[in-house]
C-alpha cells in the first residue's frame, strides 16, 4: 500500500486505527480502562480487537475504579510507558479528576521537570442520546482550566486519527475527548501509519468570506449543515475547527475572524463560562473595533441536560441553532 | 536465595544503617522546625518526628531502583530512599538547589534518581500511582519492587480501596505502608473507622496484612522484607501498618489542642530515636562512643547542607515558563 493513499472510513475506525498503528509501532503503548478487550472491545467498539492481538498485557481491563485507572496510568508513565487510559464516558472523569489535574498535570513543573506523565485520557462524551444528566455532558471547560494538559476534540476521521496518534506520542498529558454521536462519521483517513497532526493548529473546514464559526468536534458537522443552509440565503460562512482547545490556535482564529469581521463561537459544552467565553475574548481583544457585530455564542443551555427527545434538543446547540446565531451577527449590517 | 531476596532478621550493619537514617531526619527535624521558629528562613512543614523507624525500614529493604511514593509528611521517608540533604532542604527553602529547583515545595518533592517518583499533596493519591509504577516494573520485565507510604487517613479515600483492589487483582509488586500516627489531620483515627487494625481491610482483597510496632524499626524491617520479597518474587502486594506516633502534630505551628497532653508525653518519652541508639548499645551492636558519633555526624550533615541551601539563590522567575510542557513555552 503506498503511503500517499487514503481510504475511506468512519471515525471510530480511525481511532481505532491510530490505537492499532501506535501499538504496533511502539511496545511503550499500553492501553487499559473498562471493558477494552474482546470480546467487549469497548463500550463503543473503538478498541475491539486489540487485546486479541496485543495480548491482555498490552489492552488491560480494569475494574470500574476510575481513579485507579488515572492514576496508574500516571504511574506507568512516569517510568515512560506510552499509557492511554480510557474513562468511558465524560461525566466519570470526577472520579477520576484528582489524578488528571493534581498529578498528570503538574508533576513536570512541580518536580522541575524530572518527572514526566505522557498520558493520552481518550473519553467520550454521549449528549444527544437521551441517556440524561449524568451521561451527557461536554466537560472540556475543567480541563482548559489546568496548566499543563492538553485538550484535544476531533471532528473528523482524518483529524481522529491524526490528533490521536499525535496525543499518544506527545510528552505532555492530554485529554483526548471523542463524540459518541460522530463516531459514524465517514471521511478519508491517509494510509500512511506515521501520519499524525500537530497538536495546536486550528483546521478551516470550510472558507467563507461573511462570517466565521469557531467550533470543534459534534460541532463542526452542525456548523457545516449550517453553512450550507446560509449559502442559500447568500451568506458565504467560514467554519473553523480548532481541534486543540489547549494549545489553542490563537493566530488563525484572529486571522480568521480578521478576515470575515463577524463570529460564531459554538459547542456543546455550556454556554456560560464555557470554551466560547475564552474564544470570544480573544477575538475581543485582537480585533476590538473591527468587529462589525458582537461575537455569538452558541452553546448548550445552563441547565442539567434533560433526557427526554425534546427536551434534550432543546439543550443542546444544533445546525439552525448556529444559523440562527450566524444571521445575528448580520442583521441590520451590510458590511 | 537470589541475591534480591531479603533476610527478615535484621543484620547488626543494617540496624546500624537504620540507626544512622533515624538519626539524621530527627536532626534534620530538629533543625528546620529551629529556622523556622526563630525566623532563620520560612517554609511550610508537615513534621514526620516520631516516625522515622518507618523511614529506616525503606532504607534497609529497598534497592536503589526501587521505587518509594510518600507524602507531604514525608521528610523521613526521602531521607530514608536516599534523597540528599541539599535536595531535600533546598527544596523546603525554596532554592535553586532543591530537588525540584524550588518549585515543588515541601510536599512535593521527586528524585527518581534515586527512585524516589512521587510526594504527593493529596491524601490516599498515591496508591493508584503506586499501582501504576508497579505495573510498568513488570510490563518492562524488570524485578523492581514499588513501595507507597500513606497515613491512616489515606485508608479512607476511595483511592486507596481502588488502588489496593486494583494491586491484587494485578497481583502487582507492591508494598502498601500505612504510617498509622493515630491522627488524621486533626481528627484521631479511632473516630474515622471501624476496624480495629488498618491491616485488616487486606482481607477485603485477599492480600496479606500485618500490624507491627511502627516505632521498632527492627519490627518494621521484618515486616517491609518479607513484603518486598513477596513483591519481587511475583507473590503480589502485601498492606503493612506500622503504628506510630506524630510528635508535632499536623503541620508546624498546629497548637495540638485535639491532642491529650498525657498521650504526647508517653510518645515523646518513648521516642524511637534514642530509644534504638540505646538498645543497640545494650545489645553491643555498637558502642556508646559509636552512638554517640552517629548523632553528631548526623547534625553535622544537616549543618552543612544547609549552609549549601542558605547560599543557593532563589529561582529565577523564568522558572515559572519552564516545564509547564514539554515545550516549556506554555501555550
Amino acid at each position: 500500500m503506498s503511503i500517499d493513499t487514503e481510504t475511506e472510513m468512519t471515525v471510530r475506525d480511525a481511532l481505532a486505527l491510530a490505537l492499532d498503528q501506535a501499538m504496533a509501532a511502539d511496545d511503550r503503548v499500553l492501553l487499559m480502562g473498562e471493558d477494552l478487550a474482546d470480546q467487549a472491545g469497548g463500550v463503543s467498539g473503538v478498541t475491539a480487537g486489540l487485546s486479541t492481538k496485543y495480548g491482555a498485557d498490552r489492552v488491560l481491563d480494569t475494574p470500574i475504579s476510575e481513579a485507579a485507572i488515572a492514576g496508574a496510568a500516571i504511574g506507568a508513565a512516569l517510568e515512560g510507558m506510552l499509557v492511554v487510559p480510557e474513562i468511558m464516558i465524560m461525566d466519570f472523569i470526577g472520579i477520576a479528576i484528582d489524578q488528571i489535574v493534581n498529578h498528570a498535570a503538574k508533576l513536570r513543573f512541580m518536580s522541575g521537570g524530572r518527572t514526566t506523565c505522557p498520558i493520552t485520557v481518550r473519553t467520550a462524551v454521549f449528549g444527544g442520546l437521551g441517556s440524561g444528566a449524568t451521561h451527557s455532558q461536554s466537560l472540556e471547560a475543567w480541563f482548559m482550566h489546568i496548566p499543563g494538559l492538553k485538550v484535544i476534540v476531533p471532528s473528523t476521521p482524518r483529524d481522529a486519527k491524526g490528533l490521536l496518534t499525535a496525543a499518544i506520542f506527545d510528552p505532555d498529558p492530554c485529554v483526548f475527548i471523542e463524540t459518541v454521536l460522530t463516531y459514524g462519521a465517514r471521511g478519508l483517513v491517509p494510509d500512511d501509519p506515521s501520519f499524525s497532526l500537530p497538536l495546536g493548529e486550528a483546521d478551516v473546514k470550510r472558507p467563507g468570506k461573511d462570517a466565521t464559526v469557531v467550533t470543534y468536534g459534534r460541532g463542526v458537522f452542525d456548523a457545516l449543515t449550517a453553512a450550507d443552509q446560509l449559502a442559500g440565503e447568500g451568506i458565504d460562512v467560514e467554519v473553523l475547527d480548532l481541534r486543540t482547545l489547549v494549545p489553542l490556535d490563537t493566530d488563525k482564529i484572529i486571522e480568521s475572524v480578521g478576515k470575515t469581521k463577524r463570529a460564531v463561537v459554538a459547542h456543546s459544552a455550556t454556554t456560560f463560562a464555557g470554551p466560547g467565553a475564552e474564544v470570544a475574548a480573544t477575538i475581543a481583544e485582537a480585533l476590538f473595533g473591527e468587529l462589525l457585530a458582537p461575537v455569538q455564542r452558541v452553546g448548550a443551555a445552563f441547565t442539567p441536560i434533560p433526557s427526554a427527545q425534546g427536551l434534550e434538543a432543546a439543550t443542546l446547540p444544533s445546525a439552525s441553532s448556529i444559523a440562527d446565531a450566524v444571521r445575528r451577527t448580520l442583521e441590520g449590517s451590510h458590511g | 536465595m537470589s541475591m534480591s531476596t531479603l533476610d527478615p532478621k535484621a543484620s547488626p550493619d543494617q540496624q546500624q544503617q537504620m540507626l544512622e537514617v533515624m538519626v539524621l531526619a530527627k536532626a534534620c527535624d530538629e533543625r528546620l522546625r529551629k529556622g523556622i521558629a526563630t525566623g532563620e528562613f520560612l517554609t511550610v512543614y508537615w513534621p514526620s518526628r516520631g516516625q522515622e523507624a518507618i523511614a529506616a525500614g525503606f532504607a534497609a529493604s529497598l534497592r536503589s531502583d526501587d521505587r518509594l511514593v510518600t507524602t507531604y509528611r514525608g521528610l523521613h521517608d526521602l531521607i530514608g530512599k536516599g534523597v540528599s540533604l541539599v535536595e531535600i532542604l533546598g527544596e523546603m527553602l525554596g532554592r535553586q538547589a532543591g530537588a525540584c529547583r524550588g518549585k515543588g515545595g515541601t510536599m512535593h518533592i521527586a528524585d527518581p534518581s534515586v527512585g524516589l517518583m512521587v510526594s504527593t499533596g493529596i491524601v490516599g493519591a498515591g496508591i493508584p500511582v503506586g499501582v501504576g509504577l508497579a505495573l510498568a516494573a513488570r510490563a518492562q520485565k524488570s524485578d523492581r519492587v514499588v513501595a507507597v507510604s500513606f497515613g491512616d487517613g489515606a485508608t479512607n479515600t476511595g483511592s486507596f480501596h481502588e488502588g489496593a483492589n486494583l494491586a491484587a487483582t494485578w497481583q502487582l509488586p507492591l508494598v502498601l505502608v500505612c504510617q498509622n500516627n493515630g491522627y488524621a489531620e486533626m481528627t484521631p483515627t479511632v473516630d474515622t473507622m471501624h476496624v480495629e487494625h488498618i491491616a485488616d481491610r487486606a482481607a477485603g482483597y485477599n492480600m496479606p496484612g500485618v500490624t507491627v510496632d511502627g516505632n521498632d524499626p527492627v519490627e518494621v524491617y521484618g515486616a517491609l522484607a518479607t513484603a518486598v520479597n513477596r513483591a519481587r518474587a511475583g507473590g503480589g502486594p502485601t498492606l503493612v501498618e506500622c503504628v506510630t506516633y506524630r510528635f508535632f502534630g499536623h503541620f508546624f505551628g498546629d497548637q495540638m489542642t485535639y491532642i491529650p497532653p498525657e498521650e504526647l508525653e508517653a510518645a515523646k518519652a518513648a521516642d524511637p530515636v534514642p530509644r534504638f541508639a540505646d538498645r543497640l548499645v545494650e545489645d553491643g551492636v555498637i558502642t556508646r562512643a559509636r552512638a554517640e558519633e552517629i548523632e553528631e555526624r548526623g547534625r553535622q550533615r544537616v549543618e552543612d547542607a544547609l549552609v549549601e541551601v542558605l547560599a543557593s539563590p532563589a529561582p529565577a522567575l523564568d522558572e515559572l515558563d519552564r516545564d509547564v510542557y514539554a515545550t516549556s513555552e506554555g501555550h
